[in-house]
């Protein structure tokens, strides 16, 4: 590694939110990533896009340590990533992930879902953890669904609970795994405006999408990756207008397409 | 109009096709020609109520003996507990029936339960030892139903906290914790209960220093224990493999580890998914009890084999004392088998919409 530069330094000092430098990662033989450098700031927006496979899942999974990497660093709020589990587990209870398959919890209540990680983790009182999944069910405007199941719920419903979910444990940095991809059309709409309010809050954000809409709209910075590479990223206008390689020309064309 | 919804069912369920028309006659059939025989055997000239082996002799070969239950009800039921403290194994069977009722009902699934039990498993032992103003009763000479019900509810009570950790033992990510757990479930599985009973009876002893004995009752309990702690293992680990990926990864997700995450998340939906084939092992370890015999403890079948078969007058109503004992084990385990499927079905209903 080279002398750490003046924008690491300050990454050290807490003034960046994720700092990822030659991260590589294989499953097997396969390598999925490949020397990755991506920095977030704090408050930042950035979308991941790219055709699948391409690692862009794996990448943010990364993030939370939901998969170990081999090669390379990342610091979260200037704690760096390792099998130290005290930790990853302190990364993880200040990053909260929302999932394509929402992942909520059946045997529990939308806020007993909510509750579980403050009460758990956090060693919050009960009374004060309900008292904050209302607000933010309120927020996610489902707070009169508080006492059903997920099961009782629609797919856009429980996308919702699981972003209100993971603002419960008050994460500096939330992650989006596709948060749209497994919802019918009629409701990626209300999670999306969910995420567009979040934005709006100056919450650090990292969202694997293929919403350009979403991605023009938020987005600071737009990712796109290929063969475990990051290939361009860009300012959404400079992004969707003037893209620079051929792999996100034809990757842009095929999306925009539909 | 009830008569033509009558023939328009049979017709549909019962006569649907050349097939179906086949078996349902076959069987009509051979339902003709057995139940009338049976019926007459077991309730038309069967002899009921308290009545001296002569009345069954009068009728032998034409109808089933019942006056044998009523003669040797007591017996069957308490084996040699000593016959004027009777009441006390009674009591301690109807006390431990009453906790497992008490327990299927899901409203008083509370901290007081357990408070419950431990007070009843108390009284239980109270009454059927003695001592505190009753007479000792050794247990030897304890036997009958409640020898049965001690063995099925002690061995499912102790394998559970047993079976969980080997389950999740199992699947963990130490490998020696895993290469532990595997060994213990598959060696127990693959050695018939009977010899495991066998070994704590008789080569248990030998490890022991000379002069201490620990109670044969005991001994086998603790082997029914671990005999059935290992099928319980292998219960939840199928309840276990269930649960989807993503159920850990949220969890994970939210910071809370590996063992709030199994604690609350995990296990809470593997055992509800676990909940058929933990009762279909808690079915064949009521039945299973049964095997203490070979080392001469005097469970409810023993108690039933031996109480005809010391009594030259009864000792040919045999069958009839065998099916009374059926009759008893049937119920228990259809009561259990209704329960889980009603337990089963309340716990779906409660998540789904």
């Amino acid at each position: 590694m080279n002398a750490p530069s003046p924008l690491r330094s300050r990454a050290e000092a807490g003034e960046t939110a994720i700092l990822i430098e030659g991260l590589s990662k294989w499953f097997g033989d396969f390598q999925v990533l490949r020397d990755i450098d991506l920095t977030v700031r704090k408050g930042e927006r950035i979308v991941a896009c790219g055709p699948s496979g391409s690692g862009k899942s794996t990448l943010i999974r990364c993030v939370n340590r939901l998969e170990p990497h081999q090669r390379g660093r990342i610091v979260v709020s200037g704690v760096e990533l390792t099998d130290d589990l005290k930790q990853v587990d302190a990364v993880r209870s200040n990053v909260g992930m929302v999932f394509q398959q929402f992942n909520l919890f059946p045997h529990l209540t939308v806020l007993e879902n909510c509750t579980l990680a403050p009460v758990w983790v956090r060693r919050a009182p009960r009374a004060q953890a309900q008292d904050l999944a209302m607000r933010l069910l309120e927020r996610v405007r489902i707070a009169d669904q508080a006492h059903k199941y997920p099961g009782q719920l629609s797919g856009g419903q429980q996308q919702r609970v699981a972003i209100a979910r993971a603002l419960c444990m008050s994460p500096t940095i939330m992650l989006f795994d596709e948060p749209t991809s497994a919802l019918d059309p009629e409701m990626v709409k209300e999670v999306l405006d969910t995420m567009i309010m979040l934005a709006g809050e100056g919450m650090t954000m990292v969202c694997v999408t293929h919403e350009m809409g979403f991605a023009r709209a938020v987005a600071d910075r737009v990712v796109f990756m290929d063969q475990g590479e990051i290939v361009e990223q860009a300012p959404p206008e400079e992004f969707f207008g003037a893209p620079r390689s051929e792999r996100l020309r034809r990757f842009l064309s095929q999306i925009l397409d539909r | 109009m009830s008569a033509a919804r009558a023939v328009g069912w049979a017709r549909r369920n019962l006569f649907s096709s050349p097939g179906n028309t086949l078996a349902t006659l076959v069987l009509l059939g051979l339902g003709a020609w057995l139940l009338p025989g049976a019926i007459r055997w077991l309730v038309v000239d069967a002899v009921w109520g308290r009545q001296p082996a002569a009345a069954c002799d009068a009728v032998r070969g034409q109808g089933a003996c019942w006056a044998v239950v009523w003669e040797k009800f007591r017996f069957m039921m308490f084996g040699t507990y000593p016959y004027d403290e009777q009441w006390r194994p009674a009591a301690a069977a109807v006390t431990l029936t009453a906790l497992l009722g008490a327990s299927a009902w899901r409203r008083l699934w509370n901290p007081r339960l357990a408070v419950l039990w431990a007070v009843g498993i108390g009284l239980a032992f109270w009454l059927m030892g003695g001592g505190a103003g009753l007479a000792p009763v050794r247990s030897e000479q304890w036997g009958g139903l409640p020898v049965t019900l001690i063995l099925a509810i002690f061995g499912v009570g102790f394998a559970f906290p047993l079976g969980v950790p080997l389950a999740l033992g199992r699947r963990s990510a130490m490998p020696v914790v895993r290469a532990l757990s595997v060994v213990y479930i598959e060696v127990v599985r693959g050695v018939p209960l009977i010899t495991v009973l066998f070994m704590a009876s008789v080569m248990f002893a030998l490890f022991l220093p000379e002069g201490v004995r620990i109670d044969q009752l005991l001994r086998a309990q603790v082997a029914i224990i671990l005999f059935v702690a290992a099928y319980l293992a292998e219960a939840v680990r199928g309840g276990l493999q269930a649960v989807p990926r993503g159920q850990y990864e949220a969890a994970q997700a939210l910071g809370l580890g590996y063992w709030r995450t199994t604690a609350l998340v995990i296990l809470p939906q593997a055992l509800r998914l676990s909940i058929p084939p933990i009762v279909n092992s808690f079915i064949s370890l009521f039945k299973d009890t049964s095997l203490v015999v070979i080392i001469a403890i005097y469970d409810f079948a023993y108690a039933v084999k031996k109480s005809v078969e010391t009594d030259f007058a009864w000792k040919k109503y045999f069958i009839e004392a065998f099916l009374f004992s059926i009759v008893v084990y049937w119920i228990f385990c259809f009561a259990m088998s209704r329960y889980s499927q009603r337990l089963e079905r309340d716990l779906a209903r409660a998540t789904k919409r």
